[in-house]
């Protein structure tokens, strides 16, 4: 049994992060492995225990901010609880920044939970935005590279697309998710994309990230569950190869 | 120098006449020309409109709701410069405005009615200071060339030139431009039985403009729109004036309501379908009535209204005769746009009314036009229609995305298919479509485009640009 909880679910939505959840759960269902999903909105308590995977998409900024304050006063110390004990926390696009320190706007400064140590500075600059591809750099037993034997780096692409006008910046504690292959990634200027530690992955691939890369979506699965990725039944795979390689063209790669 | 305008109008004509000679369908090229020439053109040509003119803009919608607007016009025999073929951005209405120009400053046309791009709205008022503008809807779509939907909003709020704003009252984002402001006049639906059980998955707009508490919901026709108020600031829907009750939608091929203005009120049947485009003709009724067009005028214009191009419409298809042998075998085939979730989620509540099981031709294209994140389609409710799947055929620039959505919807893989070739995909679709039934196609905006082209070179369709 896969639980996976969404945080704001109404409000950090804007680039179609309901497709993320949906393929988590049709790939769990279709192998028999039970699916549950809950949500916790403004104000609403967040279970430290109760959650195998805790999902936080991008919002528009009004809406970011609220769920911010609300994510720092309410939830934050749930979410270190349930990193501590391996949970997955999943943050894309705009809950990436917020599972940082901080974004800054300006004289403005929101702060993140700190699970990531990345800082975000919104910038002068023009968004961020177009097809992108990564090589995604994730431990042993990732990728259906590693799942065949033959650990082609190549195999390990995540294809997206982004659309941010942050740039963020990585701490010393954090390693990138990956290196750009096509795209902006992080700031426009690093080469990296993303950040992770352990089982908290942030990255800018947006929306439908898990769509466009379906053996992401088992690493996620997998690592909740704590087994590896090649414990997993395999699935007619057709389609989401097909949805994937089209990405990969789209970015170029 | 005000003289100085007249070389440059004849030069962006010959530079149109050449690219119409070379095979080139952009109506817009001596528009763009033009406005290089002359940054004031479209000030300098608007100004000689003895009505002025009136501006239209939305999410979904703009093109239909312009041409219905249009009819109105016509019928109150009101004539018109119109970007009728679309283009709506500077140079399409440049374009528009270049071709009814005519010597000693002259202009054929008493009024501009002219669909404008969300993002060039504020610049196209700023230059013509129009009469009117109508503001539809503001839903998601194309966020990686428009950015967010605040952004839009505020843009708007900010100070959009116009001596009169009509507005809906149902969106809630578009509705509080009219804060502050003198003359709003307010349209909106007032049928109780349209009610959806809530918001959309893909709704916006679900927080307070003024203070960001929830709204309340009373009643969700459509997305984010419907009667609403904050249950913390008090801020709620004003009341329209111009308002459809008693609608009936019939399935994919009309719909009717009665229409009602401070000047009386009317039943409209429309030769068009969905919730949608009843909104659309609301819009048209409110801009028209904002410009005091008669009220018989108004339903005249838009009663038994039919497609505008590439929405709705039907054409007839023949088959390859190889299966044939008694005589020749069509399918009729049914476009329906689709281009942001808000839009695309309308479309299909309209295909869910009708019965029996459906064929389908998605088209999902990334050009720029289309907007190059595709990620929108996992924002659509694809679940509504996905029992109701006899076969999809999927083509495209992303066809396997869109198929993937398909199958992650819940159609079946084996009633999917993939051909990025739009010409193969849609013999493949119609060939496979059950005798009798029609075949609807679901095309992106370019892919709409596109699939004409197709149809036109085929014989089957007429060519848009007249």
């Amino acid at each position: 049994m896969l639980r996976v909880c969404a945080l704001y679910p109404d409000l950090m939505n804007i680039y179609a992060d309901r497709g993320n959840l949906l393929v988590l759960e049709r790939r769990c269902l279709w192998r028999g492995i039970g699916f549950e999903l809950s949500a916790s909105g403004l104000g609403e308590p967040l279970d430290a225990e109760r959650h195998d995977l805790y999902y936080l998409g991008g919002g528009q900024d009004r809406d970011q901010r609220l769920c911010a304050a609300d994510l720092v006063e309410r939830k934050r110390e749930a979410l270190h609880t349930a990193a501590a004990r391996g949970a997955v926390v999943l943050g894309v696009c705009g809950g990436y920044q917020l599972l940082g320190h901080s974004y800054t706007l300006g004289e403005e400064q929101i702060a993140g939970v700190g699970l990531l140590d990345v800082r975000t500075v919104r910038s002068e600059g023009p968004r961020l935005i177009g097809n992108v591809a990564i090589e995604a750099s994730l431990p042993d037993g990732a990728g259906p590279a590693a799942q065949r034997g033959t650990a082609a780096a190549r195999d390990h692409v995540l294809a997206g697309f982004e659309n941010h006008g942050g740039r963020t910046q990585l701490g010393a504690e954090a390693l990138a998710l990956g290196r750009v292959l096509k795209g902006h990634g992080n700031d426009g200027r690093s080469g990296l994309e993303g950040a992770r530690r352990g089982s908290i992955v942030g990255t800018y691939l947006h929306g439908p990230l898990l769509p466009k890369n379906a053996w992401f979506a088992d690493w996620l699965i997998a690592r909740a569950l704590a087994i590896d990725p090649g414990e997993l039944a395999p699935l007619d795979d057709r389609l989401e190869r097909a949805a994937h390689l089209g990405a990969r063209r789209a970015a170029g790669v | 120098m005000a003289s100085a305008l007249e070389p440059k109008l004849a030069l962006a004509r010959a530079v149109g006449a050449l690219s119409r000679l070379r095979g080139g369908g952009a109506t817009s090229a001596p528009g763009k020309l033009l406005v290089a020439l002359d940054r004031d053109a479209i000030a300098t040509l608007g100004a000689r409109l003895g009505r002025g003119s009136a501006l239209v803009s939305a999410t979904n919608g703009k093109t239909t709701t312009t041409a219905l607007a249009a009819r109105i016009f016509e019928h109150a025999g009101i004539r018109l410069v119109h970007n009728r073929a679309g283009a709506n951005m500077a140079g399409g209405i440049a374009a528009a405005l270049l071709a009814a120009a005519r010597p000693h400053k002259q202009i054929a046309g008493e009024l501009g009615l002219f669909e404008v791009d969300e993002l060039w709205l504020d610049s196209i008022a700023s230059q013509l200071g129009p009469r009117a503008v109508l503001l539809g809807n503001l839903f998601r779509d194309q966020l990686d060339r428009y950015g967010e939907l605040e952004a839009i909003a505020a843009r708007w709020a900010e100070g959009l030139r116009a001596e009169r704003l009509v507005l809906n009252a149902d969106d809630p984002l578009v509705a509080d431009l009219g804060r502050g402001r003198d003359r709003t006049l307010y349209f909106g639906l007032e049928d109780e039985s349209l009610a959806l059980p809530g918001l959309a998955h893909a709704a916006d707009a679900k927080h307070c403009r003024r203070c960001g508490a929830p709204y309340f919901f009373e009643r969700v026709y459509l997305g984010h729109l419907g009667h609403y108020r904050c249950p913390s600031c008090g801020q709620q829907r004003p009341e329209p004036i111009v308002t459809a009750t008693d609608v009936t939608l019939q399935g994919v091929r009309s719909a009717s309501f009665t229409l009602r203005t401070p000047a009386g009120s009317g039943r409209v049947a429309l030769g068009l379908p969905g919730l949608y485009n009843v909104y659309n003709a609301l819009a048209a009724a409110a801009l028209a009535s904002a410009l005091e067009v008669e009220l018989n005028s108004i339903l005249a214009g838009l009663d038994g209204a039919t497609a505008a191009f590439g929405r709705a419409e039907a054409v007839t298809l023949s088959l390859a005769s190889a299966a044939a042998g008694a005589g020749p075998l069509t399918r009729e085939l049914r476009i329906l746009l689709v281009k942001n979730p808000a839009g695309a989620n309308e479309v299909l509540r309209t295909l869910a009314l009708e019965p029996g099981q459906h064929d389908l031709l998605g088209v999902l294209n990334d050009n720029i036009a289309d907007g190059r994140d595709v990620s929108w389609i996992w924002d659509a409710d694809f679940e509504l229609l996905a029992p109701r799947v006899r076969q999809m055929s999927c083509s495209g620039t992303r066809a396997a995305e869109l198929a993937l959505r398909m199958k992650y919807a819940g159609v079946a893989e084996q009633r999917i298919r993939v051909e990025p070739d739009l010409s193969r995909a849609l013999a493949a679709a119609a060939a496979d479509t059950a005798d009798g039934a029609p075949l609807y196609a679901l095309p992106t905006y370019t892919a709409m485009l596109a699939l004409r082209e197709l149809l036109v070179a085929r014989g089957e369709a007429n060519s848009a640009w007249g």
